[in-house]
């Protein structure tokens, strides 16, 4: 579904992506995992056009790289920041409904759905969406990409700076994603969260892949995990 | 005191609703592009010389509805073909791209209509007094001028609180980048805002055309306090435009007509400086003769204690 070829990146003049070559087929759940800094955040802000690409990048067939932001949100790729961009001057069922692209055709996600899953969304979903916690935001800008029914989702860093009973429930919501068919593309600090839902996971160090492979052979690989993962 | 009360406030609350037409466009250019557009009160002027052409052709209630839309789509093709290329080398020069763009329609109205003002008058169905208070009559095309200005600004915050596209817009403000990752066509929204802003802008050129004086010059001499009113008001917040409108309109309205200096406050307190002192003709100054600074003064003020403006809700 998604094909990264020979990724570069830069922020004006430092080069931070040096080629990165990375996979996700349909419905797979895929980590991207590593140190801060060493280029995660850029590789999917990079996929999504935020920060310029230069390679190739291959989404359900078409070389989207270059592409304006809206034109890769309406072919199905859907993306979730790290900073949890709300709308804070919207209430909670307003920013659920920007999600839709199109509001004649519906699709697998219904607010409806949304609310039952989080009763604390429910309860304030007339209420502003400013005022919510950091863990409600989370799970506002996570159910509002999917109201979006992307066919891939990739999510920046979602359990960062939450408390451990809201690290739960995300990782439930993105169980969830995953049993109803939408692959993602995660980038993640928590291994536990990252190992237990992946199928496969990357490592990354210094702006390249250092590892590619299933989380039990990354569990097994003691090199890898103490030269690129462990602190 | 109570006639000049009435009169000034309506003349306050009328020049305030105007101003917000304007300013309403401009606040929203400002914050979803982060343009601060020189050339909107340039649309304000398009918008009474246009108004004034197509009165003479066919008529002034035509012209009321056609200016602005004209106008609008002239703003429209600014930003599709001229801001949308600026935009790639950044702020800097998109500011001087209106800069430029000003003096240009400047130029350009000096070459069709020449440089004194142009001969538009109050249609003839609105000219005759609407009441008259204690010895002021007050004109029926004022009041039409008032209606008008309120029934946008309760059309324009009808849209973007209760239509989609005015949920994007306003999701814009604030999140332009998150909201073009949901799959929204962000460029196109630009396009039109910057279309209706500058359409909304032309209206009152239309209205305040015939009560003011239509002439080259207008759009320099309101334009300065257009950017007070988005500036006090607070960058990304449209009640904030609203409220430093009104408060700008009331502002310069009360202090022309109020003659009191420094000297008849102290003299209530039986102190008067000598006529030599050095103070003198600081003392004689009345709240009048510095009325137009005081909208500046305000700026500064506000920049001062609360830069954010008093009900900004962005930092850039």
């Amino acid at each position: 579904m998604l094909q990264v070829r020979e990724l570069h990146a830069y922020y004006g003049k430092s080069h931070i992506l040096h080629g990165v070559d990375l996979d996700v087929a349909k419905g797979e759940v895929v980590s991207l995992l590593g140190r801060n800094g060493v280029g995660r955040s850029t590789t999917i802000k990079a996929i999504i056009g935020e920060v310029p690409p230069a390679g190739s990048i291959r989404f359900k067939g078409e070389e989207i790289a270059g592409w304006p932001s809206y034109r890769i949100a309406r072919r199905g790729l859907g993306y979730v920041p790290e900073n949890r961009d709300i709308f804070p001057s919207l209430t909670v069922r307003q920013n659920l409904l920007l999600g839709l692209k199109d509001t004649r055709r519906p699709g697998k996600w219904k607010i409806e759905d949304m609310l039952a899953m989080f009763p604390n969304l429910a309860s304030r979903a007339d209420n502003l969406a400013g005022v919510l916690s950091g863990g409600e935001k989370q799970m506002l800008t996570i159910c509002r990409t999917l109201m979006g029914d992307p066919d891939l989702i990739m999510i920046d860093e979602p359990t960062e700076g939450l408390a451990p009973l809201i690290v739960r429930q995300v990782g439930d919501l993105i169980s969830e994603i995953a049993r109803r068919g939408v692959a993602i593309l995660l980038v993640e600090q928590k291994l536990s969260i990252a190992l237990d839902i992946s199928a496969r996971v990357y490592v990354m160090g210094h702006g390249t892949i250092v590892f590619e492979g299933t989380p039990a052979a990354l569990k097994a690989d003691a090199a890898v995990r103490r030269e690129w993962l462990e602190v | 005191m109570l006639e000049l009360l009435i009169v000034s406030t309506l003349n306050g609350v009328l020049f305030g609703m105007l101003l917000f037409l304007m300013a309403s466009g401009l606040t929203l250019i400002f914050s979803m592009m982060g343009v601060l557009n020189f050339a909107h009160a340039s649309f304000y002027m398009l918008g009474a010389f246009f108004g004034f052409q197509i009165s003479r052709w066919v008529g002034f209630w035509p012209a009321l509805v056609v200016g602005p839309v004209l106008v609008g789509a002239i703003g429209a093709v600014v930003e599709r073909f001229g801001l949308r290329n600026v935009h790639r080398h950044g702020h800097v020069p998109e500011l001087l791209f209106t800069f430029g763009l000003a003096f240009v329609i400047e130029e350009v109205v000096q070459m069709i209509w020449g440089k004194s003002p142009v001969d538009f008058r109050v249609p003839e169905v609105l000219d005759f007094p609407a009441f008259t208070i204690f010895a002021t009559n007050y004109p029926a095309y004022k009041l039409f001028m008032l209606l008008i200005s309120i029934g946008i600004f309760v059309a324009l915050f009808a849209v973007l609180t209760k239509t989609r596209i005015g949920l994007i817009v306003q999701a814009s403000l604030t999140h332009p980048n998150m909201v073009a990752h949901l799959g929204h066509n962000v460029p196109l929204v630009f396009m039109l805002v910057f279309g209706l802003g500058s359409a909304l802008a032309a209206i009152a050129g239309v209205i305040a055309g015939p009560a003011l004086v239509t002439q080259s010059n207008m759009a320099a001499l309101l334009g300065p306090i257009l950017f007070v009113v988005v500036v006090v008001g607070g960058l990304g917040s449209l009640s904030g435009a609203f409220v430093a409108s009104l408060l700008i309109g009331l502002l310069q309205t009360f202090a022309v007509s109020v003659n009191v200096s420094l000297a008849d406050v102290f003299a209530v307190f039986g102190f008067t400086p000598g006529p030599d002192s050095m103070l003198d003709d600081l003392w004689r100054v009345t709240v009048a003769q510095i009325a137009p600074i005081l909208p500046y003064l305000l700026l500064v003020l506000v920049l001062i204690l609360k830069p954010s403006g008093l009900m900004g809700t962005r930092e850039t």
